[in-house]
């Protein structure tokens, strides 16, 4: 039983830390709000679909990044999907790069 | 408030995390969720999509009057359209006009949603006939808006049996 209580308080700490160093805001806690027994694992279904498709999306942007010259509104577009998934499930520092990351698209920075 | 048939929402979004969270956030509310990836599926779905210059009046045989007659087999029973804005194809606003533009379809209420926070978009989305413009990430709070649009819808349908005449606001 103590063992539990343990695993129990260093998961919740984990989470904690990951507030705290702002990987993930407001909407996480939304996502886990939505967590109940008819769905149980909600907040994993929808975090493993998130890695998924980030996959799948930077293996796009990573392609794209490798043409000559670069094509700024295909890596936008990317952007703006990754960015909007990111948000959706509260990736905060993720959704943060990928603002940045349009910055430099729209003033078509390949060096950024 | 009695509660008959559940809604049903019909959610369009190319997103699959917001297709998820979207479909959660109706089920939580009670509401039948059917959610698609794309407008043209959207449109299919609803039986739009056969003929584009199509004559609507050729589909089925209910009157043109009385819209919410028992749908034939093309139309589909839906009581709100949940779109993304932003989608490769067709855009939530492209669907939005073709809903409009539908006979049967053109009193469901239709809702927006975007990442971006474009005023002249959410004017033009508004002035297109959608009734609301949600921002990303869609919350609990939001959905929660929905209810008295549908409510409103529902009542209406109710009225349409007695009286042929709608008030189109």
């Amino acid at each position: 039983m103590d063992q539990r209580n343990q695993f129990h308080r260093q998961v919740a700490l984990m989470r904690q830390s990951l507030f705290d160093q702002g990987y993930i805001d407001e909407q996480f806690v939304q996502l886990e709000e939505l967590q109940d027994d008819t769905n149980p694992n909600f907040v994993e279904e929808v975090v493993t679909l998130y890695y998924r498709d980030s996959a799948r999306l930077i293996v796009s942007i990573e392609q794209a990044l490798d043409k000559s010259p670069l094509d700024f509104n295909k890596l936008d577009s990317l952007m703006h999907q990754f960015k909007g998934s990111s948000s959706s499930i509260g990736a905060r520092k993720v959704k943060a790069e990928c603002t940045q990351f349009r910055e430099y698209c729209k003033a078509e920075n390949g060096e950024g | 408030m009695a509660t008959e048939a559940k809604f049903h929402v019909l959610a369009v979004d190319d997103s699959i995390i917001d297709r998820k969270l979207i479909e959660r956030l109706l089920r939580t509310s009670s509401y039948q969720v059917t959610a698609v990836d794309s407008g043209s599926k959207a449109l299919e779905l609803l039986g739009l999509n056969r003929d584009k210059e199509g004559e609507e009046e050729e589909i089925g045989d209910e009157a043109e009057e009385t819209p919410s007659v028992s749908p034939s087999c093309q139309e589909m029973e839906v009581n709100l359209i949940i779109t993304d804005y932003f989608m490769p194809g067709m855009t939530g606003y492209d669907l939005l006009r073709k809903i409009k533009e539908s006979k049967y379809y053109k009193n469901v209420p239709v809702v927006i949603m975007s990442s971006e926070n474009v005023p002249s978009r959410i004017t033009r989305c508004l002035e297109e006939g959608a009734e609301e413009f949600f921002l990303k990430p869609v919350q609990l709070s939001d959905v929660n808006k929905l209810r008295p649009h549908l409510l409103k819808g529902r009542g209406r349908d109710q009225k349409a049996a007695s009286s042929i005449e709608l008030a189109v606001s």
